[in-house]
């Protein structure tokens, strides 16, 4: 490797990180479950109630379920289920690509969850 | 002449089986989205072996094929967005004069920003960001590797050039 290398990575590096920086200012943590299928928002939910959500696009399903302030997909009939092995979430999202699912949590958090 | 074509042909074939080997045994990570792209290294020899023409033929022709045998037209739309995005940044290193390593690096980081940037164009959301650094790292890695194996295969390759 010569000087070149690092010079660009370094620069590649540096340039995402502040994109980084930019979205997760943008859209840290958060009170409400923002789930949408493509352009279009299928619902938004409050992350401290409970509650199973089944849904069916033309793609296929996705069972969503938000317990104890945590959002996670439980189940999908698409093929790697990569949406479920993403895990549970209280901030950022999970996104499932074949069925264009999106499950975002957004929203200005209160008090409480900026001390937690 | 006739000999350059076979031997481009056969690079070709050797990229679409490491193509075929990811995608029967996926190195997976734990991360999903990561992966080793081994067919990389054709990619990153058939660059200094051959050049910028016969590299980017032989990216592109791997993407249809393992596109029709093995994906849809929407994996399709993520592997070109990735292969056209990381074959053109390989191609400007090269002539900045970067090493095989750091060409390899480049093409593997900008694999991943074109693919994840085709998903925020198919989702219409910049929620995918999220996985930037993930994919970005993991990028930096890969190539580092395929560059380091890319280096003494291009580095014994007198034979094939002539």
């Amino acid at each position: 490797m010569n000087k070149r290398d690092f010079i660009a990575i370094g620069v590649v590096v540096l340039l995402s990180v502040l994109g980084f920086v930019f979205f997760a200012l943008k859209g840290s943590g958060g009170q409400t479950v923002k789930i949408s299928v493509g352009a279009r928002v299928y619902g938004t939910y409050p992350l401290s109630e409970n509650r199973e959500l089944k849904i069916k696009t033309d793609a296929g399903y996705n069972l969503v379920e938000i317990k104890n302030g945590r959002v996670f997909v439980k189940d999908a009939d698409c093929k790697d289920k990569s949406c479920v092995k993403q895990g549970e979430i209280s901030g950022g999202s999970i996104v499932c690509l074949p069925h264009k699912l999106v499950v975002e949590v957004t929203g200005e958090g209160d008090f409480d969850a900026v001390a937690r | 002449m006739a000999k350059r074509i076979s031997v481009i042909a056969v690079f070709t074939a050797l990229a679409l089986i490491f193509s075929y080997i990811e995608a029967i045994i996926p190195f997976n990570l734990g991360v999903p989205g990561v992966k080793l792209g081994i067919a990389n290294i054709v990619v990153v020899c058939a660059l200094y072996i051959f050049g910028v023409k016969e590299a980017a033929g032989i990216s592109l022709i791997r993407v249809f094929v393992i596109g029709l045998l093995f994906g849809n037209a929407v994996s399709l739309i993520y592997s070109l967005s990735g292969a056209v995005l990381s074959i053109a940044v390989m191609i400007i290193c090269k002539r900045l004069k970067l090493s095989v390593i750091g060409v390899s690096a480049m093409g593997g980081i900008f694999h991943n920003v074109g693919q994840l940037s085709a998903a925020a164009l198919i989702l219409n959301s910049s929620a995918v960001m999220y996985y930037y650094p993930v994919l970005f790292i993991s990028g930096i890695v890969t190539g580092i590797i395929i560059g380091i194996v890319s280096l003494p295969i291009i580095k014994n390759s007198e034979k094939l050039r002539s």
